[in-house]
């Protein structure tokens, strides 16, 4: 899916003001993070960890654990293409899902 | 309402329904269907490809249910950010909502499958696609229903168990439970 590139927009913008999307600096590798929610069970969760990412099931099961303890966990890192896509993919099964620039 | 799901040897799945399980499977995937909405059809005389580049909303639904099964990409409230939500939306939310009418289409097939030979219950016998399906089906119901039950905490679903019979909410939250178990089961299956 390419369709999610932001370039039309940046494109198409007019205020020279506005810098695109560059939220922050361009080096910063973006995540995705996968939120803790009430209704999701935690075996649907470490199953689409393990389909999805192809995590091992130790893995997969540990993430979902810091879903459900801590609130949200960073599931995968990259590109900022490539973490839409991934949030995309969670949205997909129904998970909450956000990316952000990771500033740690 | 006490079936559950076992893995078939070979890849898919199998659940024992009656009647009345057929029946409220079948109406809550209708009712997701209506929720979720139509594909949007080309207008006459529009070259049908011209849909693969038609932009979806920018908007987050105003329904909670929705939009908690189509929520913003960026979490971040600031004023870029949200227009990345916006962008983002636009250029897949559409995709989402038809991944999520296939789903429900299939419980409907599959159900609807089981024809005369539901009569008085049948075994519903799921391929490993179809499962998929079911088991992102599974899903948004217990999204959606959970969303207009108000669950929020870990601990509500405790709560949730002990309503008197006079409650308002309890068939919902009997439905919602029993979908729970559908899904815990299915998920095993495949895993």
């Amino acid at each position: 899916m390419d369709r999610v590139s932001v370039a039309p927009t940046e494109i198409e913008r007019t205020e020279p003001a506005a810098e695109g999307f560059a939220v922050t600096e361009p080096d910063v590798p973006w995540v995705t993070i996968v939120h803790n929610d009430p209704v999701n069970l935690m075996s649907y969760v470490t199953y689409v960890f393990q389909t999805y990412f192809g995590y091992s099931k130790d893995k997969a099961h540990k993430l979902m654990l810091d879903v459900h303890h801590k609130g949200r966990a960073i599931v995968s890192s990259g590109t900022r293409e490539e973490m839409e896509r991934d949030v995309q993919a969670m949205h997909g099964f129904g998970l909450w899902a956000t990316l952000s620039q990771d500033r740690t | 309402m006490s079936g559950h799901f076992e893995a078939l040897p070979g890849g898919g799945a199998a659940v024992p329904l009656d009647e009345v399980e057929i029946s409220i499977l079948r109406s809550l995937a209708v009712q997701l269907l209506e929720l979720i909405g139509p594909g949007e059809e080309p207008p006459v005389g529009e070259d049908p490809l011209a849909g693969l580049f038609r932009e979806g909303p920018s908007e987050p639904p105003s329904d909670p249910a929705l939009a908690r099964l189509f929520p913003d990409a960026y979490a971040d409230d600031d004023e870029k950010l949200r227009a990345a939500s916006a962008e983002f939306r636009r250029f897949t939310e559409n995709d989402l909502r038809d991944r999520k009418r296939d789903d429900a289409l299939a419980v409907v097939r599959t159900l609807d499958a089981l024809g005369a030979a539901g009569e008085g219950g049948a075994v519903l016998k799921l391929t490993a696609e179809d499962s998929r399906r079911w088991l992102g089906a599974l899903n948004d119901l217990r999204l959606t229903i959970g969303t207009r039950l108000e669950i929020a905490g870990d601990d509500e679903s405790d709560t949730l168990y002990r309503l008197p019979d006079s409650d308002p909410r309890k068939p919902m939250v009997m439905a919602y439970l029993w979908l729970g178990a559908l899904q815990e089961t299915l998920v095993e299956t495949l895993m």
